[in-house]
This record gives C-alpha cells, structure tokens and sequence, in this order.
C-alpha cells in the first residue's frame, strides 16, 4: 500500500524528518507514537502533500505509484486520506455541501457515479448514526463552531463516507473521553479491510485497546528509532521514551 | 456628427465572457460637453421645452462644481471632453415598431449575453428593457403588464407618453444639486427605464433591465426612474456588461425610487460591466447614485452584487421619510486584479418607528481595494428608529485591501443603532483542509465565497440568485496561485 524510502523534509530550512523508512501493507493498521515536536503531524502532512515543506530527499509510493509529485486534491481522490489533529473551521460553508462536494471529487476520480443530494442525505445519516452525530450537523458550517470531540468526530465521519485506502489519523483520540474514543475507535474498525490501511498517530497506548496495530514505531527527533509489534505500546506506557531515546 | 462601424473583435477571454463588440452601424456624437451637445440630445428625443431647461440648469451647475475626492480610489482625472455622450444603433427609416423589426444583430448581442428578447425565447416570467449604448432598443412583455396598468418602458418613450408622471417625480428623490456625477447624468442623460405601478398592484413579473454599453468613447449616462403607488408592489432588476476595451469609459447613472404609502420596491443589481485588467488598464469607471424615497409603511429593499468596473463608487441610499418605513440594503462587492470598490449606503431616518438593515460583504482579491462606506442618520423626530449594520470583509492573499468606514449620526435618543463588523482571510489551511478531502483549489475558494455571501444571495430574486452565484465564481478565476 504505503512505501516510504529515506524520506527527508524541511520546513523553513529546518530539517524536521531526517530519513524516514517505513512499509505499510494492505490490511494493517500502524501506530505512530512518540514525544511531541518529533515530527509526527510533519510526517501526515508531508503524506497529503501540504506545501511548505522542502523535500529533500526520498521517495513515497502509494500501491506503487509515486505520489510526491501529485498535488493535495490528486493524492485525496487517490484515496489519502488526513484525520486532523486540528480539523480546520470553515465559516458559512454548509458540512452537507462540503461533504457531498468531497465524496463526488472522489466518486468521480474512481469513475464512479456522482451521488445525488437524496442518496447522499441517506448514505450520510446511516454514518452519522454509527458515529452518534446528531443530524442537525449537517446544517452547521464544516466545524465551526464545534466542540473538539465533534470535530474529531466529523473528521471520522469524512473518512467513512470518503473510504480511503489509506488513512492517516493524527491524534484523533486526544480530548476525546472514554465513550467518544470508543466510538471514534469503532469508525476506524469498520471500514478496515484487506484492501486499505491506517496509521494511527497517538500519544495513549488507550487508543490502541480499540484499534489494535499491527505494528508500532516510535518516532523521535525526525527518524523512526523503534518498531515492534502492539506490545511496544504497553512498553512505552509503563517506561516512557527516555529509555529509547538514550540508546538512540 | 460621425457615423462609425467597429470592427469585429472577439475577445477570447474565459475571465469576462461578455467582452465582444457588436459590429453595429452606430450614430454617435463626436466626443465634447458644451450646451449644443445636450440641445442635441434633448431635440434628437424630442423633448418639451421643460426638461431641455432642466438639462442646461443641471449642467451650468455641473459646471460650478468639483470632482469628489472624498472616496478611497484612485484614478487619473475624467476628461469629459473626451467622451462622447450620445452613440445609438442607426436606424432604418422610422426606426423598429416592435422587438420584431430590431436588428438581428443587437437581438443576438443580447442572446449572447443570456438575455433573449425575441418572441419565442424570452425569459419566463421576466419582462426586459434593452438599453444598448444610449437607447433602449426594446422592451419585452408590455402588453401583459399593460393589462395590469403597469408602465414599464424606457425613459426617452415616458417622456413623450407620460410626460406629467416624469415632470412630476423626475429630479424629486436625487436632485441635480446632489452631487457632481448626478450633475452630469442630468445634463446629458440618454435613456434608461421608466416604472410605473398603480395603486394596489402587484406587478405580475420581474421588471428588468439589461444595460449594455457598446460603443468605443462614449460614456453611458442612463436615468431610471421607478415609482409605487400606494399598496403596490413591484421587483426590478438591473444587469450590466461592456466591451474589453484599453481606455477607461464612464457610466455614471441615476436612479430614483419613489415608494408611496404601504407599497414596496425591491432593486437588484448584478453588475458585470467589464473590469479592466490585472495592470488596471481599461474597464468601466461607475459612478452611479441610486436613491430611493419611502413614505408611510413603505419599503425599498436594495440588492446588489457588484462584480465588474474598474472603479465603482455607489451607495444606494433610503430616505425613510414615512413613519414605519424600511430601507434595506444588501451588499456584495467583489474587487479582483486591479479593481477598485467604495461602495456602500446612506440611511436616512427621518420618520418614526423607521427601521433599516445594511448587510454588506466585501471581497478582495489580486490586487483589489474594496471600501464599505455607510451612513447611519437619524433625525430629531424620528423616535425609536433602529439600524442594524453587518459589514463583513473577505481577504484572498496578500496584495489587496478591504477598509470600513461607517458613519453614525443620531440625533434623537431612543434610537437603536448596531454595528458589526468582521474582517477574515481565506486561510492557507483551509484551502489545504479543503484540498485533502479532494476539492480543487478553486473550487475551495469559490465555496467558501459563496458561503460568505449566502445572506445577500438570499435577498435576490430565485432566477438571479444562481446566475450571480456563477458570475461570483468566474470573477474569482486566477484569484489564488
Ligand atoms: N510551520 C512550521 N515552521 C517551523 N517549524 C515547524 C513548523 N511546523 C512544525 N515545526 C517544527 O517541526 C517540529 C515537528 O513538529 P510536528 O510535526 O508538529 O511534531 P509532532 O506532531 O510530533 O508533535 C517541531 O519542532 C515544530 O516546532
Ligand atoms: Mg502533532
């Protein structure tokens, strides 16, 4: 699915990601973790290809293709996918139309029939209901003026009715209590599949009780300093990144 | 006296669409502004000797005064030697008895411009006065508002039709004496149109007008005069485009709505007359005055979505001279390139109990200045008067400038003024948020425009409402890298 070779980006001269190596393969969900400034958030919107970012050096492959040349909007409708830590407010466009606007982008790039208002609404509210949004969300402007958890929740929301290949989730679990992490938890198991995969980037081992990586890497200081299996988490819960980052 | 044909030109330009020039046989007046100009206008219309009078007061005035500098924009000064004020599609023999015999040329003008005038492609429901260059070539639907009592034509044919309406409204709400431009237009006015609702009638359609300036160096000087009887009811509509040209041309309007007791006047405007370029070389210069008078109970509620012009200078104002009347002013004003906007209105509140909304949203981009400028007065005796006021401004990168200048006088003190004003930037996340989830920079801007803008669309008459969505959208092309 995901093929990052030796990836190196640098923001206003900065060298923030010094060399990153990391493979992901249909159907697994990876956790990224690691203290804050490591270059986490760096390495998700280097991935959507935010600009800003210098890259200096390396190479990223969605199944096969190299994506560092496309554009933000081409590597969505190719099926990247970005869950915000900070999902951006945007006053007086109405969440349905965005919603909808987005899904058909997609819809249309995989040469599939554009959704119409009606079966959108239907498609929609069935989501909505798993995620327990409320439906008069859908009249709001696209996070504007919501709580965090509802942001973190609408984020979720786009990425069930988008159904990405490949989604990256950046601390979505942070202020969220226990109930909202659950069911933000359940969004990301249910569309999970042989065909797609997660990263999933979290400071709490909590999270990973729900969505159960595969694997798990810490990231520190711009490069991947260990990877292991979800055993890894617990580790770093009791012992903290002190220990690895000495060795590192 | 010269007759002149242009050449075809067709512009190609995805920006403005509407910037062809209609090879047309025109009969203009060589450029210059001396009385035997407006003699000639005046006598070329036949007009009584009452309002050729009227003419040379008002440019003798025009005369005795000075350009208004007072507005944030910037421009060389206007050379009126250098225009010429009459310019009209020649015409055969007695000249076209009904939209039938017009030349095929300016009925294909106006379907390129979306605007069909013949019989079997007229726009459902809307009834449309054509004003190309200095005469209106037709108007559409007269039969049927006829059949109501409604008046709808253009000026120049209410002068010889119903001169006591026009001697007795014309010059009452924007007199001569306003201001510089309103000088001028009454000096050298060619057309415009001409409403007249009857007492308790609700005109049966849309009225509208569509403006089309044509002619190289002519400026447009169109007079517009709408009048509501008692109880009656009327929705016009105003649409403009011009000619990509590289010199500047001037269209300085004057509009007079007179709401008498318990009626209503509702006025929409999508102006699109051609903007200039990125460098600010040619585009329209609009100086226009629109002015509307209520008496008791009435309502003037203006709607605007100003998206061409080099320079716009426009404040469309209400007297609320009758106890419980409403003035409403409902903005968009979009600069882009190198336009320049200082639009805004003037609420006057004179009688009691008066009210008065003023929604205004400005958008910048390129290298865009857009200026609100709204006054809020309230007379001595005009108690428990209330204004709300909501100016907010878009900025779309770095190079342009939005700026706010209200205006508050009160001088009765159970009146309840509030202002709001709000100033934000499409931000580089937001394009970026919007990107992720698939959508093309554009279109992120266009929606978040449109988003913006939603409370004025909303005020425009359903038919317009889309199409001034579009044209919102294709003035916005280019705006973001
Ligand atoms: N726009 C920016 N300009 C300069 N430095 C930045 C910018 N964004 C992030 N950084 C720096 O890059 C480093 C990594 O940040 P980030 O990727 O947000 O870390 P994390 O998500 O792991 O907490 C930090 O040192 C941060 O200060
Ligand atoms: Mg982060």
């Amino acid at each position: 699915m995901l093929e990052i070779k030796n990836l190196k980006a640098r923001i206003e001269e900065k060298e923030i990601l010094k060399g990153i190596n990391l493979s992901v393969n249909n159907g697994e969900v990876h956790a990224i973790m690691g203290p804050n400034g490591s270059g986490k958030s760096t390495l998700a919107s280097v991935l959507a290809g935010r600009e800003g970012y210098d890259i200096t050096d390396g190479e990223v492959f969605l199944r096969g293709n190299d994506i560092l040349e496309l554009s933000p909007e081409e590597r969505a409708r190719e099926g990247v996918f970005l869950a915000f830590q900070y999902p951006v407010e945007i006053p007086g466009v109405n969440s349905t139309y965005f919603l909808r606007s987005a899904v058909n982008q997609v819809r249309k790039h995989r040469g599939e029939e554009e959704l119409d208002a009606m079966n959108f609404l239907k498609l929609v509210k069935a989501k909505m209901k798993e995620l327990e949004l409320a439906e008069e969300f859908l009249k709001r402007p696209v996070n504007a003026g919501f709580s965090g958890g509802e942001k973190k929740r609408n984020e979720i929301l786009q990425m069930t009715m988008l159904n990405p290949s490949l989604a990256v989730l950046d601390e979505t679990d942070s202020g969220l209590d226990i109930d909202a992490l659950r069911i933000v938890a359940d969004g990301v198991n249910r569309i999970k599949n042989q065909n797609n995969a997660q990263i999933v980037i979290t400071h709490y081992q909590r999270l990973l009780d729900y969505i159960v990586p595969d694997f798990v890497h810490v990231l520190y200081d711009g490069r991947i300093i260990k990877s292991g299996d979800k055993t890894l988490a617990h580790d770093l819960e009791e012992k903290g990144y002190d220990w690895l980052i000495k060795n590192a | 006296m010269s007759a002149n044909t242009d050449t075809i030109d067709e512009f190609v330009s995805s920006e403005y669409k509407y910037g062809f020039i209609t090879d047309i046989e025109s009969e203009s007046l060589d450029p210059g502004l001396n009385e035997d100009v407006i003699k000639f206008i005046s006598a070329k219309k036949n007009e009584p000797e009452w309002l050729l009078n009227w003419r040379l007061k008002a440019f003798r005035h025009f005369e005795k005064m000075e350009n208004p500098e007072w507005a944030h924009v910037n421009y060389p000064p206007v050379n009126f030697q250098e225009i010429s004020y009459y310019s009209a599609p020649k015409k055969k023999g007695d000249g076209p008895k009904s939209l039938d015999e017009v030349d095929p040329k300016l009925l294909e003008t106006y379907e390129k411009l979306g605007v069909p005038l013949h019989e079997r492609a007229r726009l459902a429901g809307v009834a449309v006065d054509a004003v190309f260059d200095s005469e209106s070539i037709g108007t559409t639907f007269k039969e049927d508002l006829a059949k109501a009592g409604v008046i709808f034509c253009s000026m120049s044919e209410a002068v010889q039709e119903h001169p006591e309406l026009v001697k007795k409204y014309l010059g009452t709400v924007v007199p001569y004496t306003d201001n510089y431009y309103s000088a001028l237009n009454s000096a050298v006015f060619s057309d415009g149109s001409f409403v007249y609702i009857p007492k308790g009638t609700r005109c049966p359609m849309e009225l509208s007008t569509y403006f089309r300036i044509n002619a190289a160096n002519t400026g447009q000087f169109e007079r517009t005069l709408i009048i509501a009887e008692e109880s009656s009811h009327v929705s016009y509509l105003e649409g403009c485009t011009a000619p990509m040209r590289d010199e500047n041309q001037l269209h300085a309007a004057v509009v007079e709505l007179v709401a008498l007791d318990n009626s209503e006047i509702k006025y929409s405007t999508v102006q699109n007359w051609y903007p200039g370029d990125e460098e600010g070389r040619g585009g329209i210069y609009n100086f226009v005055t629109k002015r509307g008078i209520c008496k008791r109970n009435a309502k003037i509620s203006w709607t605007q979505v100003e998206t061409g012009s080099a320079i716009t200078w426009k404040y469309p104002s209400v007297i609320l001279q009758g106890d419980n009347s409403i003035g409403e002013f409902y903005s968009i004003a979009l600069t882009n390139k190198a336009q320049q906007a200082d639009t805004g209105t003037k609420m006057v509140h004179i009688g009691k109990n008066t009210r008065s909304t003023i929604i205004s949203k400005g958008i910048s981009a390129g290298k865009g200045q857009n200026s609100y400028r709204g006054l809020v007065q309230v007379g001595k005796k005009a108690s428990k008067a209330r204004n709300f006021s909501q100016c907010d401004s878009l900025l779309i990168g770095d190079k342009c400038g939005a700026h706010t200048f209200p205006y508050i006088e009160a001088k009765n003190s159970t009146a309840r003024i509030e202002h709001e004003a709000t100033t934000s930037k499409i931000g580089e996340d937001q394009i970026f948020y919007c990107n992720q989830r698939g959508l093309e920079t554009q279109d992120a801007v266009n929606m978040i425009v449109n988003g913006f803008c939603k409370e004025v669309f909303r005020e425009l008459p359903m038919e317009f409402a889309v199409e001034a969505q579009k044209l919102l959208d294709v003035s916005l092309e280019g705006s973001v890298g």
